[in-house]
């Protein structure tokens, strides 16, 4: 478990801000700007402005 | 051998396509998903408009935040683009990316003169990066309406999976929508029909020049999980690594280069079996076997 750890250090750190990030980004309810976005149809996506 | 590890990429490629487009009445009714799966970012560059999109598009998603009212800046995206970069860095092009797809087999075809680059690659693949700073963050941070919102810029003026996978589905099984096409219609279109004829004649125009999705990834190539090495003791330079791969990458020079889409052609391709993937979890491994 070390060895794994520590041949891949960056990658589990990162691993651990990106799970840190996404909690954080739940509770400032950024989920709720996504869902919203992407249960509307995109006009701007689908190129109708 | 080779053959069959390309035909289990592209069916990896379709079944991952499949899985999160999966919404088969979307296509139908000329409607999207609207279940609460689409809380969640997938890996690839998918608009979430694509009627059978289970998942919301990452760089749709960091756009949607940083440009609403209370928001701007986004843990909760780039916690998905640290979360797959960690993971696979850009093997998520490779594999499962939906638009990459349609490039894969669209450069299956016979084409008059199939180039290994665009004349001007050398500066031509930053355009990536500039569009992600740009058009992702800079415009729709600054560019602001009367009511100080900003839009999606990238969506809106460049990407071309969003009029492959939803304008054109949506136009074309919605009536009241094909009233309102107009001009920038037309100019995604000009776009879309413009890299999928490039397709042909050079590998993966869009993830090579302009997909901002891959310029994030590939910082994570050399720090991912999933990452290459040379086994220097093996290795010649021969140069069959390079001549194998489709995106023209000095593979034995640097294994991890940030074009790189782990397509794995250049492990395929050495005599010497001298590229490996890094195997996380043996210990004190230094040469391929």
């Amino acid at each position: 478990m070390m060895e794994f750890l520590r041949r891949n250090r960056t990658a589990m750190l990162t691993l651990a801000v990106a799970v840190l990030f996404l909690a954080l980004g739940v509770l400032r309810g950024e989920t709720q700007i996504v869902f919203r976005k992407a249960v509307n149809i995109c006009m701007e996506c689908i190129g109708l402005g | 051998m080779g053959k069959l590890r390309d035909h289990i990429r592209t069916l990896v490629q379709l079944l991952f396509a499949a899985l999160t487009n999966g919404y088969a009445a979307g296509f139908a009714k000329g409607s999207i998903y609207k279940g609460e799966s689409k809380l969640l970012c997938v890996p690839g560059l998918n608009c979430y408009s694509c009627p059978g999109a289970l998942g919301s598009c990452p760089i749709g998603s960091f756009q949607a935040v940083i440009t609403s009212r209370t928001n701007k800046f986004t843990l909760y995206v780039i916690g998905f683009f640290l979360l797959f970069g960690a993971l696979f860095g850009r093997l998520v092009c490779g594999w499962l990316c939906p638009f990459g797809l349609v490039q894969d087999l669209l450069h299956k075809i016979p084409f008059p003169k199939k180039l290994r680059r665009l004349p001007g690659d050398r500066f031509l693949k930053y355009l990536k990066y500039l569009i992600l700073v740009g058009f992702v963050i800079v415009l729709p941070l600054t560019v602001l309406d009367l009511v100080g919102q900003g839009q999606p810029w990238f969506c809106k003026y460049i990407c071309p999976s969003g009029t492959l996978f939803a304008g054109i589905p949506l136009i074309a099984s919605n009536p009241p929508l094909r009233a309102a096409l107009g001009w920038l219609f037309t100019w995604k279109s000009a776009i879309l029909v413009g890299l999928l004829v490039l397709s042909m004649a050079v590998y993966r125009p869009f993830c090579r020049y302009l997909c901002p999705l891959g310029a994030i990834y590939g910082w994570f190539n050399p720090i991912a999980l999933y990452r290459f090495r040379i086994d220097t003791a093996k290795c010649t330079r021969c140069g069959a690594c390079q001549r194998a791969c489709k995106l023209d990458i000095p593979v034995w020079e640097t294994p991890n280069s940030t074009e790189c889409i782990r397509c794995g052609d250049c492990r395929r391709a050495c005599p010497h079996g001298a590229v490996c993937t890094v195997n996380p979890v043996q210990k004190g491994r230094k040469s391929c076997t």
